[in-house]
């Protein structure tokens, strides 16, 4: 199955050209439904046996390069349409595909009876396409052609109703706002590649590696690769300072922000440091500015989660602040716990969108959790779905979150210290705090919606992708059991993965000078946080509403700045948007173009105009003058001489 | 091949096939429009025998013809291709007959003289690129000029006399020069040789030998002469004028072949003619192709007009070509040369969509459009495939050739600092940015405009018009090799001119290399 891995990534090409050139004339959903997902499906199966071909070999055979053909040789560069199998691509390949293909079957359900139903399923054929590239390829470029692609997907998604009106603006601005930030992510990604180029003389992952640990490279040039990969990892994968995008995204439908906004492609950056790991190993100080940057992005995230009303934001700036975490992973060196994060996450946090994705339907479109309530009895299956994903990511054991954001959070203290532990562990009990708000004022307390909807439970197309997911943030973190558990067998999961980090991890030589007792007692404590949290959101939300509503009041400030992302949007607007487009519009094109270039043109003709125009009254025909002139010019000529004698 | 008749054979073609269409009378413009298309299909087929007999695996010139023109002067007509000017050779034939039929309704006046003109025009651009003669290649090149005149003069817009005017003399300005230093060349070469002559390739060993300050003010005429045509900043000025004025073939014409002229000048003569030279200017003009980059996309963002945005547009994609000619790394030149084809293909498409939709509305102004996805999704996903390619989507074209050069830049020893790349490398933000805020503003929203409604989809001959241009759009994108090794001797051989590569010490370079 190894060998054929290069079809989970025509597969989905394949369906992404049936539903995109004949969809609009297949008059059956189901049908398009079918094509779509089944193509998905069939790459997970695949996936699923290459995974077990995999683990079946042993350890120095794991990894292998398929090649289809090669698509730029030019001087000393030559890269190819190449896939690389080994521990690292599979995970993610499995995740992409198995999650994917449950979202493409609830998505038959939840696009129902809408105009664009074929170009939706197209979308997402050609997202998971340009995702599959992403985590397969061999090489940096053909990984920026997923890294483009499926920013480019993003955009088409988040602009799929693009007549409508978002917030205070359009679909059609977010979808171009990801787009641009994704680009000047891009931008730097390229910049990194360059030098990569300039200076290993490669772009093939194998090669660059191998030559990272052989070659005699300045740390700074390290540096600087590292730095100039990681803005690109800011772009796609939502950190500060270009996480701007995300909470936009959910302009999209409700699928889209589950797969894309939330369980794959945000989780793009994530991958490809992790990928990188060597690279980053080498610039110590660039792995510190990650992990602050990931600290910072998971708390601030957190923040703004707490004061949102809209159920698709919470969700949107929790995920920002998840992905804050599996950066801080990277940043202290515990990759496969990132790694390990990814997954775990996109099977909660999938969930959670696909369940707020059945309350909106219910609720008629409506996302105001203000205007929720009390749903638990009219749809107990997205109910106690939405609890466990609720539970998962707030970290209570034994679910799949747990197990993964602990050992971030143990790996923060132990490599780095404890001021990134207390960070992380603050975040955790902010997440607790409002993901329990979400959910009481959704399912719980008082109905507070208007006698015109009718709640219902979504149908079973929709609830069984809920329960399969639900399944998977249960057991999922099982994977991973730490070692002060499982015992001699050690991590699963870490073991998996080693081998793609050993030299990374060799390089970084952590002394774990903590002993189980410690690991346990932190271990402990943070369940205490997160316990502790959703105690309190009970309190607030379900027994003393008016808490919330005196603090908001008495802390109207800091509420306001909370509600209103602390400004970032308006700022970024102020200072570099309006500036550019103004000079460019009343400066460079109305005057530098318009009147310096062509007035110097236009005033050169002019010039040559009316020196012709006054030369000409010279040549005026009349003999008189001409002798005039004659006799001036003797005359003049004559004093020259005499002056000059 | 070394020598052949092909190259004759194929400028022939449209040279006398447009005395021909002389010979029809008015009422016949069926009749004129299908021969037309079928002796541009001709030439097209010609040069894609040339392609077939093509050996990549030769840097030299080949298809060689050549006989006396001028005896007294040792002038010659003296025709012959390599690498770089097949591909530019390809693009021309190919996009001839698109183009023509692209205005089977634009046009609808004067049908007899406007197929002559084009005809000619492809005689001209064809001739400037097979020319291995000086003297011949400057006929070519001021010959090239009368039919766009007339076509912008007499098909053009509102202001077409004012654009064409400052068109030609712009032009006219700058091939002066190149005159005055070409004659001034061809009689350095007396020295040396003993006799007069304007072979390009007997010029090619004797220039370096010419004492460097003269070889300076050589290089200015010739890179002027070619920079006005690229444009390079801040020479630009006639392009958008001319651009809007033009009609949609003219316009396609100008983009997609006519600013290659320019870039492929700086390449087959200023390069090879005067390495030590180009090797010192590379700095400053890399610079004014950078400020070009930038300069070109921000100014196209605030565009009102469409056609006009993607006039600006092509300031911004030329120098990106003008960039990747003076890092003069193997890869950079490979990449724009790629490019210029790129650029031709997606600014040619994105110029036949701006005449399709103003055929209909009568309108270039953005904010006259909007919503219009929804009464015409053909024309909305073409207008996307084409501002993705121009965007430089990775899997699409556009790409292929930015990459290359920015990366040949990055490292380029010539230029000696990341800086160059690093500014020029923004320009693929700002090309998403002109590029999407457009379509967004035409095609996404609701319907605003009551006027819209109504709107006709893309016909048939529309869409025979744009889907060869797509298909390379995309072959180009994955499998880009076979255009590639074309030209990948032929660039190696003009970078080996330059500069010795083992000479260059990284360290200059403001980056230690890696030892092993």
């Amino acid at each position: 199955m190894r060998d054929l891995i290069y079809l989970t990534v025509i597969l989905p090409l394949l369906g992404f050209l049936i539903n995109g050139i004949f969809g609009s004339k297949i008059k059956n959903e189901k049908l398009i439904g079918i094509i779509g997902s089944g193509v998905v499906g069939i790459s997970f199966l695949i996936a699923l046996g290459a995974f077990f071909e995999t683990l079946a070999l042993p350890l120095e055979q794991r990894q292998k390069i398929v090649s289809l053909f090669s698509w730029m040789v030019v001087g000393k560069l030559n890269v190819s349409f190449a896939f690389q199998v080994d521990q690292l691509s599979l995970v993610m390949a499995l995740v992409v595909t198995g999650v994917g293909f449950i979202i493409h079957v609830y998505s038959i359900g939840y696009m129902h009876g809408d105009k664009g139903y074929w170009r939706f399923f197209s979308y997402m054929n050609l997202f998971i396409f340009a995702m599959m590239n992403l985590i397969l390829a061999d090489n940096f470029v053909l990984l920026f052609l997923g890294w483009e692609g499926v920013g480019l997907c993003s955009y088409l998604l988040i602009g799929f109703w693009y007549d409508r009106k978002f917030e205070k603006s359009t679909v059609a601005e977010a979808s171009k706002k990801a787009f641009i930030v994704n680009r000047v992510g891009d931008f730097g990604f390229l910049l990194g590649m360059f030098l990569i180029f300039m200076t290993f003389g490669s772009l093939n992952f194998n090669e660059v590696f191998s030559r990272a640990v052989s070659f005699n490279v300045p740390a700074y040039v390290y540096g600087f690769i590292a730095i100039f990969l990681f803005i690109g990892a800011t772009g796609k994968s939502a950190q500060i300072p270009l996480f701007v995008w995300l909470p936009d995204a959910m302009a999209g439908p409700t699928p889209v922000s589950a797969l894309i906004h939330a369980a794959t492609m945000v989780t793009a950056g994530v991958y490809m440091v992790a990928r990188t790991s060597i690279i980053y190993a080498s610039a110590p100080q660039i792995m510190m500015v990650i992990a602050i940057i990931g600290a910072l992005t998971a708390f601030f995230a957190a923040t703004i989660g707490i004061v949102q009303n809209d159920i698709k934001k919470v969700l949107a700036y929790s995920t920002v602040s998840q992905l804050g975490y599996m950066f801080l992973a990277m940043g202290v060196g515990a990759f496969s716990a990132g790694i390990f994060h990814v997954m775990t996450h996109a099977f909660f946090k999938a969930l959670l969108f696909l369940a707020a994705g059945s309350v909106i339907h219910a609720m008629h479109e409506e996302q105001d959790i203000q205007k929720f309530g009390g749903l638990k009895k009219y749809m107990p299956r997205t109910h106690i779905t939405f609890l466990i994903a609720a539970l998962a990511i707030s970290g209570i054991p034994p679910l799949s979150g747990f197990f993964s954001k602990d050992e971030i959070l143990w790996f923060s203290f132990a490599n780095s210290g404890l001021f990134l532990w207390i960070i992380g562990a603050g975040t955790a009990m902010m997440t607790a705090f409002y993901m329990f708000r979400l959910y009481i004022l959704t399912f719980d307390g008082k109905e507070r919606f208007g006698k015109d909807k009718h709640p219902h439970e979504s149908p079973a197309v929709i609830t069984i992708p809920l329960i399969v997911l639900a399944v998977l943030s249960v057991i999922g973190g099982f994977v991973g059991i730490p070692e002060v558990f499982s015992g001699e067998h050690g991590n699963q999961f870490h073991n998996w993965l080693a081998p793609i980090f050993k030299d990374a991890d060799r390089k970084l030589a952590h002394f774990n000078l903590y002993s189980h007792s410690t690991e346990i007692l932190l271990m402990v404590l943070s369940v205490v946080f997160a316990v502790s949290a959703i105690w309190f959101a009970r309190y607030v939300y379900l027994k003393k509403p008016s808490i919330a509503s005196d603090t908001a009041k008495r802390f109207k400030g800091l509420y306001n700045l909370l509600w209103n992302k602390y400004f970032v949007d308006e700022v970024y607007d102020a200072v570099i948007i309006n500036p550019i487009v103004k000079t460019s519009k009343s400066f460079l094109w109305q005057i530098a173009d318009n009147k310096i270039i062509d007035g110097v043109v236009n005033g050169t003709a002019k010039l040559i105009d009316i020196f012709s125009v006054n030369i000409r009254k010279l040549q005026n025909g009349v003999a008189q003058f001409y002798a005039l002139v004659m006799v001036l010019g003797i005359v003049a000529a004559f004093f020259w001489i005499i002056l000059s004698l | 091949m070394e020598n052949s008749l092909l190259l004759t054979y194929l400028i022939l073609t449209p040279f006398i096939g447009s005395f021909l269409i002389l010979f029809f009378k008015k009422g016949q413009e069926h009749l004129i429009r299908y021969t037309a298309l079928a002796i541009s299909t001709i030439a097209f087929i010609i040069s894609v025998i040339i392609y077939f007999q093509f050996d990549s695996a030769n840097a030299g010139f080949q298809f060689i013809d050549k006989f006396h023109w001028i005896k007294g002067l040792n002038i010659h007509y003296h025709v012959g291709i390599d690498g770089m000017s097949l591909l530019l050779v390809l693009l021309t034939t190919f996009l001839t007959p698109l183009t023509l039929v692209s205005s089977w309704s634009s046009i609808e006046s004067k049908v007899k003289e406007f197929t002559f003109f084009f005809l000619m025009l492809e005689v001209g651009m064809l001739g400037v690129f097979i020319s291995l003669d000086l003297f011949l290649f400057y006929v070519f090149w001021e010959a090239m000029l009368i039919p766009m005149y007339f076509i912008i003069g007499i098909w053009g817009g509102k202001e077409r006399i004012y654009a064409a005017v400052k068109f030609f003399i712009y032009t006219m300005f700058g091939s002066l020069l190149m005159l005055v230093a070409l004659i001034w060349l061809a009689v350095y070469a007396i020295g040396p040789l003993g006799y007069f002559t304007t072979n390009l390739i007997e010029l090619y060993a004797v220039s370096p030998q010419i004492p460097i300050d003269i070889q300076t003010w050589m290089f200015i005429a010739f890179a002027f002469s070619f920079a006005i045509k690229v444009p390079v900043f801040p020479l630009h000025t006639w392009l958008p004028d001319a651009h809007v004025q033009a009609p949609t073939a003219g316009s396609v014409i100008l983009a997609g072949v006519l600013l290659k002229m320019g870039t492929y000048g700086l390449l087959r003569f200023n390069l090879p003619l005067f390495p030590e030279v180009s090797v010192a200017a590379a700095p400053y003009i890399s610079i004014l192709a950078i400020i070009g980059i930038i300069y070109g996309a921000l100014v196209s963002m605030v565009q009102t007009d469409i056609k006009k945005l993607v006039a600006y547009s092509s300031v911004s994609h030329l120098g990106f070509v003008v960039l990747g000619i003076f890092a003069m790394t193997q890869e950079s030149i490979q990449g724009a040369i790629i490019q210029m084809v790129n650029h031709g293909l997606s600014t040619g498409a994105l110029f036949l969509l701006v005449g399709i939709i103003y055929e209909r509305t009568h309108t270039r102004e953005i904010s006259d459009y909007g919503g219009i996805a929804k009464l015409v999704p053909v024309f909305a996903f073409a207008l996307m495939f084409a501002s993705l390619s121009s965007v430089g989507l990775p899997g699409l074209n556009g790409f292929i050739g930015e990459f290359l050069i920015l990366l040949g830049s990055f490292k380029s020893p010539v230029l000696g600092s990341w800086w160059f790349t690093v500014f020029a490398a923004s320009g693929v933000i700002f090309a998403a940015v002109y590029l999407l805020w457009m379509y967004q503003r035409v095609v996404y929203g609701e319907v605003t405009n009551p006027k819209l409604n109504g709107l006709k989809d893309m016909n048939n001959r529309e869409i025979f018009v744009l889907f060869p241009i797509f298909i390379f759009i995309v072959w180009i994108g994955i499998y880009p090799s076979t255009f590639l090794k074309v030209s990948d001797k032929s660039t190696a051989k003009v970078v080996k001119q330059m500069y010795n590569p083992e000479k260059i010490n990284p360290v200059q370079m403001g980056l230690i290399q890696s030892t092993k």
